[in-house]
């Protein structure tokens, strides 16, 4: 299993453009390794484009420029020798909305590991099983594996989508607001699925519910964008629970305690 | 409301108002009742028509003989030299078809930008506004005369220049439906993919065609359904000829190009005239079955993504 040791971003003045607009300017950040690293905000405030950026999975929109300079573990991910698909191994995510491909749980979770040359029966069937159990669904899967993945509920599909991703060992994570699909006891479950996976793992995740960023996270960042005229920034990020209690930033502040977004 | 009547509202709609809305309601009405009995209409001239070749030749006896020589002085009316022409000749449409359109279609569904889909969707839409004629008379010019001298055989006009054309003309079908089908497998599975350190291709291999597999599928069979009714280029390109073809290197005839080039020089209400509807009735039997298997196929993909 992956340790603590790696699976660090550095964010330096970083800026993304969509065509000749200006959609996030200036986030200077870092996010830390084993850890979790809430982005927080009103809609359209970038969060989900900020999370993109650092899988690259922009470059698949078209027309996007990222701007600036993110270091991932020290070397930088937009340098021309960086692959991108070679980043997502190491950088997973999960959506929004559960996306599990049409075939059965095993296949699912086995997707990324054959991609990239597992083809030993032995060794797939462990690391979809400990793929699983990470994501707190190996319990209620385990007799199943050949069932349609669309059998399972919504929160089983987002474990699934967990698993999925964990299955090419990433040192990160991201996460784009992947309990918003789910009901109370789904989301639940995800909450504890992620506090187990911290130590082993880097998680950023965008989130709207800022009771969920305040219970998961160790650190925030929160984002805005004042008016559709300038870019979204970042406001501030720190520490979770002072963000919570004794924010800087007066935005901060109001955001927080619900008086907008 | 202490009143008990509600008070009514003069619409202002006239009497003739309301009537031309129903006529028009039911105007509409009568025209998708009409497919139906046009349909149902054609089913039912060419059985009549067939009738007399029926009792007189006997359908089973047609469909399965092997020798079409309707004019001479012991006709035989044998099917099967067309029917397996036919199928040679989409067999060969195919074979040029379905690797081309089905490449298409990934290409202009998951590779092109959003500007060259839209000139690559409309320069098809072109491709299908082609005469058969005009592909017939470049079949003449160019395929026929090259096939001769490169394949060494004594004639070009064959299954194989048919099938070439005819696959050709099956191109702008195989590739909007197979497209169509593509698109609709939900864009959230490619992300998925991709995120999981994918390439596009493997995304399109591993995610994109088995999910839209039926629907490629139905769009093969909706060119086999154009293949085989397509009488122009078979009739101009095919050669014709009477026996049971063993190769598509050799002339076929096929059912449209048969019924479409005898048709005018036979006897009406004839037995040679009948027969010719009987084997209508059989092309039309054909084709009907596979647009309604893939018809079916395509319904079943499309509720399948609809959630």
């Amino acid at each position: 299993m992956v340790t603590a040791a790696s699976g660090s971003f550095e964010l330096d003045d970083v800026s993304v453009t969509y065509g000749n607009e200006t959609a996030v300017a200036g986030v200077t950040m870092s996010i830390e390794p084993a850890s979790v690293t809430a982005l927080i905000g009103p809609s359209g405030c970038g969060k989900s484009t900020l999370l993109r950026c650092l899988n690259r999975m922009n470059d698949e929109l078209g027309n996007v420029k990222v701007g600036g300079r993110i270091l991932f573990d020290g070397v930088d991910i937009y340098d021309r020798s960086v692959d991108p698909v070679e980043l997502r191994v190491r950088v997973g995510q999960v959506f929004q909305k559960p996306n599990p491909f049409p075939m059965s749980i095993f296949d699912n979770v086995a997707y990324g590991p054959r991609t990239h040359g597992v083809r030993r029966k032995a060794e797939l069937d462990a690391l979809v099983e400990e793929s699983l159990k990470r994501a707190a669904l190996w319990e209620e899967v385990k007799n199943s594996l050949k069932k349609h993945a669309f059998e399972l509920s919504g929160g089983q599909q987002q474990r699934l989508c967990i698993a999925r991703a964990l299955a090419t060992s990433p040192e990160v994570l991201l996460m784009d607001e992947p309990a918003s699909a789910l009901d109370p006891i789904s989301t639940q479950q995800i909450e504890d699925t992620i506090a187990e996976l911290k130590s082993s793992v880097t998680i950023v995740i965008v989130t709207h519910n800022m009771q969920q960023a305040a219970r998961i996270s160790d650190r925030t960042a929160f984002m805005l964008r004042e008016s559709m005229d300038f870019p979204a920034q970042l406001v501030e990020v720190g520490d979770t629970r002072v963000m919570f209690t004794n924010p800087a930033d007066k935005r901060t502040e109001a955001y927080i305690t619900g008086r907008f977004g | 409301m202490t009143d008990a009547s509600f008070p009514r509202r003069r619409t202002g709609r006239p009497a003739f108002r309301r009537a031309a809305e129903s006529v028009v309601t039911r105007a509409i009405a009568f025209s998708g009742i009409a497919a139906i009995v046009i349909l149902a209409a054609i089913t039912v001239f060419l059985g009549m028509n067939a009738l007399r070749a029926v009792g007189d030749v006997g359908l089973w006896s047609m469909i399965t003989g092997t020798d079409w020589f309707p004019t001479s002085k012991e006709p035989s009316y044998g099917f099967l030299p067309a029917i397996v022409g036919s199928l040679w000749v989409t067999a060969v449409a195919l074979v040029v078809s379905v690797p081309v359109g089905v490449a298409a279609a990934i290409y202009i569904s998951e590779f092109a930008s959003r500007r060259t889909k839209e000139v690559a969707k409309s320069v098809i839409e072109f491709m299908a506004a082609v005469p058969s004629v005009v592909l017939g008379l470049m079949g003449l010019a160019v395929l026929v005369p090259s096939i001769r001298v490169l394949m060494r055989l004594d004639t070009g006009l064959t299954a194989f220049a048919a099938g070439i054309m005819v696959g050709v003309m099956a191109l702008p079908t195989i590739i909007s439906i197979s497209e169509d089908a593509m698109h609709a497998v939900p864009a959230d599975l490619r992300t998925g993919s991709l995120a999981l350190g994918n390439t596009r291709w493997q995304t399109v291999h591993k995610v994109v065609l088995p999910a839209a597999s039926s629907g490629v599928f139905a769009a093969v069979m909706l060119g086999v359904g154009r293949a085989i009714g397509e009488t122009m280029v078979v009739l101009m390109l095919a050669g014709n000829s009477g026996i049971v073809p063993n190769t598509p290197l050799v002339s076929v005839r096929t059912m449209p190009g048969t019924i479409a080039g005898e048709m005018a020089e036979v006897v009406q209400g004839g037995e040679h005239y009948s027969v010719l509807f009987a084997m209508a009735l059989v092309l039309f039997a054909m084709t009907f079955i596979i647009n309604l298997v893939a018809d079916v196929v395509l319904e079943n993909q499309r509720k399948r993504w609809r959630r």
